[in-house]
């Protein structure tokens, strides 16, 4: 087999790869821009790096506002999910050779084959009804249009561990309860950051369930007030991507750091 | 019964309660009230099915169906073909794969929406002016208010962010395939075109089969890359189902959309259900 570089297929990646970062270039240089840059040459270098867009964005849109609810939506919605998921994987998976789990694993991961929109509108009236139409109320739809995906993933991985130890530290004297947390959710660890990458990833940036769910802008994640911002300031773009880039930022920003981390869980994700 | 460990369904119960009360009885409501008349406040009356025939024969609902199955057919062949070939790239003897790989998975961490604004305005001021640059007529208005071409700008958004997740995907394939194969292929001869076909893509069916699938079911659903781009516009020649069923059945539609996603439920499920049969049973040949 060829050791040798592939300069051909190399060049091609790297040519391909201006399609992926040329919207990025444009956002920053927009976003640096004055509107009069605009009319010149938008895609030239900004003459000065000015953050004036910037300070006015965090302004008209109350981004820290918005920074604060995407953050405390997606914490909740990781560290609840890999509580919670894991628990129910882990409780299914330990008995699926019963016939109940086994039913009770088909009928949560079928809710994989129903589309959002199909619920949607019951969902969101019951919601509103019981007082569920905020950030608390979000957290907990998301843990619920999440399970069916995470408990799949889970319970493949659960499977494939040896109950082994889990019997060693029954036999030690530990409680069904002790085992999860003492043996079980350590060895899980793997799977809990593919499925802390995919769920953090789904809480970050959804925007559907957020606009349909939550009423009172006060509550809007990072996508919402982009929403909300292209309804009132349409026209001023410059200002417009200063807002988004600092909303894609935190995550630009987390992949650089932890791409390898974030490309690898994924992947064990799709593997299953 | 008794042989259930207690712990067990205090791990289960709690939980589940949850799931049956925010999805599968959101569910059976939704099918319920697609057999009335409700609006979604006051009072309501039983109409049978009413709402399921009238679908049939609305216009615009039927023009939701058509664009979206029209948009996710045309995205999931070209998402494919695209991801795959960047796959076989980034898996080939390259130089700076870490920093390449790192480059063509990025779409898949930002937003959808935010996405679409940086497009809308590539559509809308960028192309344009580049097409009159360089005299080129197809290019020189936004196609996004365009009726005949508005759906091939979502199309290329859509691409754009999904052929990241696929061709993870489909990396993770190629990472199965043992390099001793194409070593006796070559010894044999075989040209790459050969080697792609008798080798590769049979040893990646099954992502190939996950990829169709996923991809089919994520493209008939899309709403983030329609509210950003066109908002359904112009007229409703871009307005998918999810979105139909968004804007009107909270505008007082609400039986009536109801039905209409039960209709839409029932066809993700027999396309999703109808492809993996015909993948499957191509891969066992």
């Amino acid at each position: 087999m060829n050791k040798r570089v592939n300069w051909k297929i190399t060049t091609l990646l790297i040519a391909g790869s201006i399609f992926i970062l040329f919207p990025l270039y444009l956002t920053i240089v927009v976003a640096f821009k004055s509107p009069a840059e605009m009319s010149e040459n938008v895609l030239a270098l900004p003459k000065s790096w000015s953050l004036d867009n910037f300070l006015e964005a965090i302004k008209v849109t109350d981004f820290f506002g918005a920074l604060g609810n995407s953050i405390f939506v997606t914490f909740f919605t990781v560290v609840l999910t890999l509580i919670v998921h894991s628990m129910i994987a882990y409780a299914i998976a330990r008995n699926l050779h019963k016939k109940r789990f086994k039913l009770l694993y088909y009928y949560i991961i079928s809710a994989m084959f129903v589309p959002f929109p199909v619920i949607m509108l019951p969902v969101v009236k019951e919601a509103s009804f019981i007082g569920l139409d905020n950030l608390v109320g979000l957290v907990l739809l998301n843990l619920v249009m999440q399970l069916a995906l995470n408990v799949f993933i889970y319970v493949g991985y659960i499977k494939a561990i040896p109950v082994e130890l889990e019997e060693a530290a029954i036999i030690d004297g530990a409680s069904t309860w002790q085992v999860f947390w003492k043996v079980a959710f350590p060895l899980m660890t793997p799977i809990h950051a593919t499925v802390a990458i995919l769920t953090a990833l789904f809480a970050w940036n959804d925007f559907m369930l957020p606009l349909v769910l939550l009423s009172d802008s006060s509550m809007y994640t990072l996508p919402l007030i982009q929403h909300a911002f292209q309804g009132e300031f349409s026209t001023n773009y410059n200002l417009a991507f200063a807002s988004y880039l600092m909303a894609m930022l935190p995550m630009i920003i987390i992949y650089v750091f932890a791409q390898k981390w974030i490309i690898g869980g994924v992947m064990r994700g799709s593997g299953k | 019964m008794a042989k259930i460990n207690k712990t067990y369904l205090l791990m289960i119960i709690p939980a589940l309660v949850v799931f049956f009360s925010f999805h599968t009885l959101p569910l059976l409501q939704g099918i319920f009230y697609s057999l009335t008349d409700y609006r979604g406040y006051g009072t309501w009356d039983f109409v049978g099915f009413k709402n399921y025939f009238n679908v049939f024969q609305d216009g615009r609902a039927l023009n939701a169906y058509g664009f979206t199955f029209k948009f996710a057919i045309v995205s999931t062949i070209i998402v494919n073909i695209i991801s795959i070939l960047i796959a076989m790239g980034l898996n080939a003897k390259i130089k700076f794969r870490k920093s390449l790989r790192a480059i063509y998975f990025l779409p898949y961490i930002l937003s959808l929406l935010i996405i679409g604004y940086i497009f809308k305005f590539m559509f809308t001021h960028l192309l344009p002016q580049l097409g009159r640059t360089l005299d080129w007529d197809f290019l020189s208005t936004n196609i996004l208010g365009n009726p005949d071409l508005a759906w091939v700008g979502v199309v290329i958004v859509a691409v754009w962010q999904a052929a990241a997740f696929n061709t993870l995907l489909y990396l993770a394939g190629l990472a199965t395939v043992d390099e001793q194969i194409y070593e006796a292929a070559n010894i044999d001869g075989a040209g790459s075109w050969t080697k792609f076909w008798k080798i590769t893509f049979p040893m990646i069916a099954p992502f190939f089969t996950i990829n169709m699938v996923v991809a089919m079911k994520n493209f008939l659903m899309v709403f983030d890359q329609i509210v950003a781009l066109t908002n359904g516009g112009p007229g409703h020649v871009t307005e998918s189902i999810s979105l139909l069923i968004f804007s009107s059945g909270f505008g007082g539609e609400f039986a009536y959309q109801s039905a209409n996603a039960v209709i839409f439920f029932i066809v993700v499920v027999a396309i999703s259900i109808f492809q993996l049969r015909l993948l499957e049973r191509r891969e066992e040949q």
